[in-house]
């Protein structure tokens, strides 16, 4: 027997809700997920994402704080929320924005619906949303900060102090949102059902940065190596006097250049420990070497763009999730090791006379492709190698 | 990888005639490929004996063989072309077999054609379901508990091994063709046996059933470099234990979180590594436990498929196409995709709508045939519907069906299950069904639970609570109770939940054009999103729409004048391919006068749906509300020069009056209703003078009875506004009139269609017996100018569909006079209905006698002497299905000139252009010749009659009308006998038409075999008869289901007894199809296979290309 039994329906009263983006762009929908009454109106960047499947996932990847997602598959919920799919201990994004939300998810797994996990995490969204107007719209203009709230019910908010708050509502340049997300005190990973054999077969340890990191990462690292994942503000010296096998760069929310010290940080431990990278990671690595990072129009937010890896010319098809990347040509002692198909943009790095290597895209998918695992035997062998 | 420059020329095979299981698809991926193919600057040869697709026309390859596909013919057309590769994996089943028979005898290797697309080892270990479950399980991939048997003995160890409930699954089957579940020994020899006798290899998977679980798809794509992507996933809405064909199924997959999901994709590309695909597209079948989630495999076609036609439009990713470019050796990542011009096909297509593919059956065709749904495929079309969410798509598919119904219920067919309480409810949908999702309907509409409903049917959740949204929407939109009570989210809210205007006006008893009004006055509309591969991140620049309603439009303005071509819907028997044909020709032709061409249809195997046929493309249900709402995007958008109604078949041609005025391209709607109006028909027949059986129309039973009377039994009855003869039957007196009324004003199926009512009366004619049917395709234009495609003369006489039987270019045995008289009342038909394009009128001509004796020119024999009477039956101006076999035949585009001058071209015109040339005169004969789908429905008569049931046709041509006819049943799937014993038992009336033949068979060598009657009369005549043949109930003789049985017997002439006793010529017949005999049921066949048996003596089939016959110098025969 599925999901279903465990999950009577519960339909819940939806109120109007108006969307308006910073450009005075207006959508109408229906408040779902959590509403605070007499709140105010819920504010972020709105940014797309084309995905299928793993819209739990997605909600609960950190890179998403200060973000609004705006699923583009039209059915979101269907499967419920299984407490195994989170990305991390809570969703960071500011609002979710879908076409219809499934009230009665059917999955043997499921073990609430979305939208009470929305509640429950006090995530506000909108349902009913023409999502592919949405979209177009931030293809072409961008994205954009946005606002919502609900026009009806108690607490119905005033379009005009919606729309106000759109134009006021700041983007993620410049913004550290990694202060946001990353831990507050070093922790040892502890894959539950202890998957992974400890320290994995050659008792490697890896030291993780936390910038925002999934724990579909942490599965990958603990499955060879001890892993321990400290804040995003920890020393390059502190990190290297636990002297670790391996330094990983993980994922994390908005603009590289925002993250204090970070790159600083990365530049210090190149060349001491085999350094790999992950999207925010990535484009880390790549300002220590003296890269430069830029903000792209509406990002890569999805889980089928079509990378190319430059060593043997395969296409891998990939997981991602980024608004910034590094400009090409600007990474002096590093070769581009992946570009991206559609677009051009760099997906992935090596340093030249350092064990360092990043890549934009997510090779621990959670959710999307597994195409790119290879790059965690990379990572091992950099530092088995290395010893 | 670049293009294989290695190869030079490529033969291309198609699958053959449309059969259940195998339907157009294949058509559409097999034009694909010789699109692509012949661009990439290939030089394509094409082996397809179906005469009414779009791929055998001349254009899509350098040489086109409409050949039967026979590996005898296939290794003659290779020898004579020696091509350096043979692409088996567009062409269905049928190809994919083919390829491997010429493989394993050697031609391939001998004539030094290499097979790409797949290798024979590919194949073979995908195919044989033994070699796959070991491939799979030895990739660590679990399939279902199973064993094989090649005998009974073995098949009931390997049951009792793994014990019910089983599945019985043949190897090289198509279709589920002889795949059953068994629940115990019982049912078990049965299905093991039928199972042994469906493999061609006599080879059957006995597995463990797992009907109930989940059922998905994959469709898969590998290139050269072994880079692999997922075009689309499905899942279907029924559960394991009905066949995916015949399913409901769903892109993409609602209810697989991530994880799932991406396990199944490992998997699917762990097992097209391990088959070793090494370029194209795989449709690869995975169940899950809804309980735990366990995955298995099912199986893998390594070939596009169904499903892949069906992701294609899904997705907007051309799988045929690239799979055609792969197979020449180019990667993914240097294809470059079609809809965004900027990025490649190495990737993944996101979606942001769902599609719902639903099937179309034709049970109603097969009385005692249970409409009950199982692993075996019985569904002869289907249906694709796009929205923005499933309650929307499927409630677009459901009106696409046109079985009727507008939706999920709101139509008087809803009250049929009434009767039934909750528990019989519940009990019926739990059994397969065409009407199951009307069941859970009125089930969950009475409060059932879905929790019940899902346990009882296996239906996932998600679905059922779908459902219950549009039963609780309609509920509330009952208690609005009228338009007027509508606010413009309550508008909104019911369009999204795709509910059409008609349910709404059925629910508050309005008319829906007031509705309609209504709504667009509360300033609801649709609104026209767009298929782009990439759900909006990149700009399409393919204008493939679908009507949805949301904020904004996204149709661009354009400056050509534009020509609106509505199709012909799902496939259908009497409504399939061949209209398709037309459309699409249309199309190019129009294209190609400078008209901008938008195709409305929502058949996603057909050509017309491919989103570069036409200009735009709106994948729409065929019906008035959708219909409209394109006519007004479009004409916003630009000049609606107007709408093409008569290419498509009856479905388009039923909108005719509905639409704007004026908007109707060429014969007007009047002229339309004047010919389809049997008392403003009858008028004008008379007064033009031309003899129509008599006849009358009635609304009731006692109207028909007096009408009959009037005009003489035998009569043949039907209603009217239906096509392929649905419903007709012959009546031979008032006791059989009764019951055939009683039967069309019943509900039911026909009563879905429409049932008795004022505009759709009763025809009642006389039935004209002994007529030599025939067939006239013609084109008339403006000025009253007159092109007769061609004269076709039946094979089997008028009584017969014509969809059903063989007919004949040229007309083989009708003289001269007879000809003139008939293109002069086509000429005056036309010319009174004033008719601007395509118009087929159908005769009946009685007398003249020439076929009554056995050969012809023979001295008139028995009644039918006299000068020959001409009859009309019917005319209908609106392309016919027989239009591609006329050009095919004849050279001449007929669909294409019927386009040009429905949009207003004159024939003199077109002769200038170059389009329209000379026919072909003489040098050979095409006969065409219909594919019934008896194997699949073992339990219906073959007898044919008035009412259509074939579901596909093929073409032989060839220099004598023997050896046409001869390759026609070849294709057919029957190969004349060359020896042997033909076994005769002829209806009286038959007996001495019979003789003539009989005696011919045995000058031939052949010897006889009759039932005791006709054995008699045979003797009587001086024709040996070596074996007396019981029948029922007699005592001597041998048991004539045991001499088929016994494979004595190499052909069987049955022809019925009018409306005596069938029992004994149906088991006849029965047994004969079981046992793949050929079975002639009248005379005219017979004599028809004499004259290919005597003609084709004991050579081979000489093969010839289309292009050389319609090359205007004929060569001889090679
Ligand atoms: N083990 C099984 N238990 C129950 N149903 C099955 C099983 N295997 C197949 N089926 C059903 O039979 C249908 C036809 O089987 P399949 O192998 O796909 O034949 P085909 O080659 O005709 O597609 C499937 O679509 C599925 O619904
Ligand atoms: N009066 C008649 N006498 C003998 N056969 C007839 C007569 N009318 C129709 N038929 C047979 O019935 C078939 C179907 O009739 P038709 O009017 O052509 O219906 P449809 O519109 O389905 O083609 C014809 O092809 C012909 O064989
Ligand atoms: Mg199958
Ligand atoms: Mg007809």
């Amino acid at each position: 027997m599925s999901g279903i039994a465990r999950l009577p329906a519960r339909p819940r009263v939806r109120a109007a809700g108006l969307l308006v983006l910073a450009d005075g762009t207006t959508f109408e929908g229906e408040t779902i997920g959590h509403r605070a009454p007499g709140g105010a109106p819920t504010t972020g960047e709105v940014v797309f994402n084309t995905v299928l499947t793993g819209y739990q996932e997605v909600i609960t990847d950190p890179s998403y704080a200060g973000q609004v997602i705006c699923f583009t598959c039209p059915h979101i919920g269907n499967y419920g929320v299984a407490p195994d799919d989170d990305e991390s201990r809570r969703p960071f994004c500011r609002g979710v924005i879908v076409r219809e939300l499934s009230e009665r998810p059917s999955n043997w797994r499921a073990a609430e619906s979305l939208d009470d996990f929305l509640d429950r995490h006090r995530v506000p969204g909108l349902a009913g949303v023409d999502t592919r107007r949405l979209t177009r719209h931030i293809r072409t203009a961008g994205a954009m900060p946005c606002a919502f709230g609900a026009v009806e019910g108690e607490g119905a908010l005033d379009p005009a102090d919606i729309a106000a708050a759109a134009r006021e509502a700041p983007g993620t340049e410049g913004v550290d949102l990694v202060a946001e997300v990353t831990t507050s005190a070093p922790y040892r990973y502890e894959p539950a059902n202890g998957a992974g054999p400890e320290g994995g077969a050659q008792g490697l340890s890896v030291v993780a940065y936390d910038f925002g990191i999934k724990r579909n990462i942490l599965r990958h690292l603990s499955a060879m190596a001890a892993v321990e994942v400290v804040p995003a503000s920890t020393p390059a010296a502190e990190v290297l006097a636990r002297r670790p096998d391996g330094v990983f760069l993980s994922n994390g929310p908005g603009d590289p250049a925002a993250v204090a010290g970070a790159a600083g940080t990365v530049a210090a431990l190149l060349g001491e420990v085999p350094v790999f990278g992950i999207c925010l990671g990535h484009q880390l690595l790549g300002a220590a070497l003296g890269g430069r990072t830029y903000k792209l129009k509406f990002g890569h937010h999805g889980g089928n763009h079509p990378v190319r890896r430059m060593a043997d010319g395969a296409v891998e098809i990939t997981s991602q999730n980024h608004n910034y990347a590094l400009a090409d040509g600007t990474v002096p002692g590093a070769d581009v090791t992946h570009v991206n198909l559609n677009d051009g943009v760099v997906e992935g790095i090596a340093c030249r006379d350092a064990p360092a290597f990043g890549v934009q895209y997510h090779p621990e998918a959670g959710p999307g492709p597994h195409d790119a695992r290879y790059l965690f035997e990379r990572f091992r062998s950099l530092m088995t190698g290395a010893r | 990888m670049p293009r294989r420059d290695d190869l030079k020329s490529i033969l291309v095979i198609g699958s053959g005639p449309i059969v259940i299981g195998q339907a157009c698809e294949f058509d559409y991926s097999g034009t694909q490929a010789c699109r692509v193919l012949g661009a990439e600057g290939y030089r394509v040869i094409l082996a397809n004996s179906n005469p009414a697709t779009i791929m055998t026309d001349p254009d899509f390859a350098d040489r086109t063989y409409v050949e039967p596909l026979t590996v005898e013919v296939l290794t003659a057309i290779i020898e004579r072309e020696s091509p350096d590769a043979v692409l088996p994996t567009l062409g269905g089943q049928t190809a994919l077999n083919l390829a491997m028979q010429l493989h394993e005898r050697g031609v391939l290797r001998r004539c030094g054609t290499e097979m790409i697309g797949a290798s024979a080892t590919a194949i073979a270990t995908a195919e044989n379901r033994e070699r796959f479950k070991d491939a799979m399980t030895g990739i660590g991939l679990a399939v279902p508990d199973s064993g094989f048997a090649h005998t009974f003995g073995e098949a009931v160890g390997v049951a009792e091994r793994i014990g019910f409930p089983l599945i019985v699954r043949p190897s090289y089957i198509l279709g589920g063709a002889g795949t059953g579940i068994a629940t115990d020994m019982a049912s078990f020899t049965d299905i093991a046996a039928g199972g042994l006798d469906a493999s061609p290899v006599s080879e059957i998977l006995i597995e463990r059933s797992i009907a109930g679980w989940k059922e998905y798809e994959l469709e898969v794509m590998r290139d050269r470099a072994d880079n692999c992507v997922v075009i689309c996933s499905i899942e279907n809405f029924d559960p394991m234990g009905v066949h995916t064909g015949d399913s409901i199924t769903v892109a993409p997959a609602q209810t697989l979180s991530d994880v799932e999901f991406q396990q199944m994709r490992d998997a699917a590309f762990a097992c097209i590594r391990r088959i070793g695909v090494e370029t194209g597209g795989s449709n690869i079948q995975f169940a899950i436990d809804p309980a735990s989630g366990e995955m298995v495999v099912i199986e893998m076609n390594p070939r596009v498929s169904r499903s892949s036609a069906l992701a294609s439009k899904a997705t907007g990713f051309p799988i045929a196409k690239i799979a055609a470019r792969l197979a020449v050796g180019y990667t993914l990542d240097e294809i470059v995709n079609d809809i965004t011009r900027a990025t490649p096909a190495s990737f993944e297509p996101a979606i942001d709508y769902v599609v719902t593919k639903l099937p179309r059956w034709a049970f109603e065709k097969f009385p005692g045939i249970p409409d009950v749904l199982g692993t075996r495929m019985q569904s002869v079309g289907e249906a694709m519907a796009i929205g923005r969410t499933f309650a929307e798509s499927l409630q677009k598919g459901l009106r696409s069906l046109e079985t009727g119904r507008f939706g999920l219920g709101c139509d008087p067919a809803e009250s049929s299950f009434d009767a039934w309480s909750d528990d019989e409810l519940v009990r019926h949908a739990a059994v397969a069904t065409p009407d199951r999702p009307f069941q859970l309907a009125a089930a969950l509409l009475r409060g059932v639970s879905v929790e019940r409903l899902h346990r009882a049917t296996g239906v996932d959740p998600w679905f059922l609570d779908q459902l219950e949204r549009i039963v609780d929407e309609r509920g509330h939109l009952a208690s609005i109770g009228s338009a007027a009570g509508m606010r413009r989210a309550d508008w909104r809210r019911a369009k999204r939940l795709g509910f059409a205007d008609a349910q709404l006006a059925w629910l508050w008893n309005a008319a829906e054009e007031e509705v309609r009004a209504a709504r667009l006055a509360a300033g609801v509309r649709a609104t026209m999103k767009t298929v782009d591969t990439c759900a909006a991140e990149f700009e399409a620049r393919t204008p493939y729409h679908y009507s949805t309603y949301e904020d904004t439009d996204e149709v661009s303005d354009s400056d050509r004048p534009k020509v609106i071509i509505l199709g012909s819907g799902p496939n259908r028997i009497g409504q399939g391919v061949e209209f398709d044909y037309c459309c699409v020709q249309a199309s190019f032709a129009l294209r190609a006068a400078g008209f901008e061409t938008v195709m409305v249809n929502c058949n996603p195997e057909t050509v017309s749906t491919d989103y570069d046929t036409s200009d735009r493309l709106y994948f729409e249900p065929v019906t008035w509300e959708d219909v409209a709402n394109v006519i007004d995007v479009e004409s916003a958008t630009g000049d609606v020069v107007g709408v093409i109604v008569s290419l498509g078949g009856q479905t388009p041609l039923k909108l005719a009056g509905l639409l704007r005025s004026g908007l109707v391209l060429g014969t007007s709607p009047d002229s339309i209703d004047l010919a389809e109006d049997r008392e403003r028909w009858s008028a004008l027949c008379d007064r033009l003078g031309i003899p129509q059986p008599a006849g009358g129309m009635a609304l009731s039973a006692e109207a028909a009875a007096a009408v009959a009377d009037r005009v003489g039994y035998p009569a043949l009855v039907r209603p009217s506004y239906v096509l392929g003869g649905r419903a007709m039957e012959i009546v031979y007196d008032g006791a059989d009139l009764r019951r055939a009324m009683k039967e069309m004003a019943a509900s039911g199926s026909l009563g879905r269609e429409g049932g008795l009512a004022a505009q759709r009366p009763v025809l009642i004619d006389r039935f004209l017996e002994d007529a030599v049917e025939v067939d006239v395709d013609a084109v008339r234009d403006a000025t009253g100018a007159m092109l007769i495609g061609a004269v076709m003369e039946h094979v089997e006489e008028a009584g017969v569909h014509s969809g059903d039987s063989a007919c004949v270019i040229p007309p083989p045995t009708l003289d001269a006079e007879t000809i003139a008289t008939i293109e002069g009342h086509t000429r005056a038909i036309a010319d009174a209905l004033d008719v601007r394009g395509p118009i087929n009128v159908q005769y009946a001509v009685q007398g003249g006698g020439q076929r009554s004796g056995g050969e012809r020119g023979d001295p008139v024999v028995g009644s039918a002497g006299g000068a020959p009477r001409v009859f009309v039956i019917e005319a209908n101006p609106r392309a016919s299905r027989t239009v591609p076999f006329v050009s095919k035949a004849t050279g001449v585009p007929l669909a294409k000139v019927a386009a040009r001058v429905i949009a207003g071209a004159t024939l003199d015109e077109l002769r200038a252009e170059g389009l329209l040339r000379p026919p072909v005169a003489g040098g050979h004969v095409s006969v065409k010749e219909a594919v019934l789908p008896f194997s699949r429905f073992p339990d219906a008569d073959t007898l044919l009659g008035p009412e259509m049931r074939s579901t596909g046709e093929v073409m032989g041509i060839d220099a004598s009308f023997g050896l046409a006819f001869a390759k026609s049943q070849a294709a057919a799937g029957d190969e004349l006998p060359g020896a042997g014993t033909v076994f005769w038992s002829l209806a009286d009336r038959d007996k001495d038409a019979g003789l003539r033949v009989a005696m011919r068979l045995v000058q031939l060598g052949f010897s006889i075999a009759a039932t005791s009657g006709t054995a008699a009369h045979l003797r009587a005549a001086g024709v040996p008869v070596e074996t007396v043949v019981a029948k029922v109930g007699e005592e001597s003789g041998v048991d004539a289901v045991e001499l088929i049985r016994s494979g004595q017997v190499s052909m069987v002439v049955n022809t019925p007894r009018g409306r005596g006793p069938r029992a004994d010529g149906a088991h006849i017949r029965r047994a004969a199809s079981a046992h793949r005999i050929a079975c002639l049921t009248t005379v005219a066949a017979a004599r028809a296979a004499v004259a290919g048996i005597a003609d084709r003596g004991d050579r081979p089939f000489a093969v010839r290309s289309l292009q050389e016959y319609h090359a205007v110098e004929q060569l001889p025969l090679a």
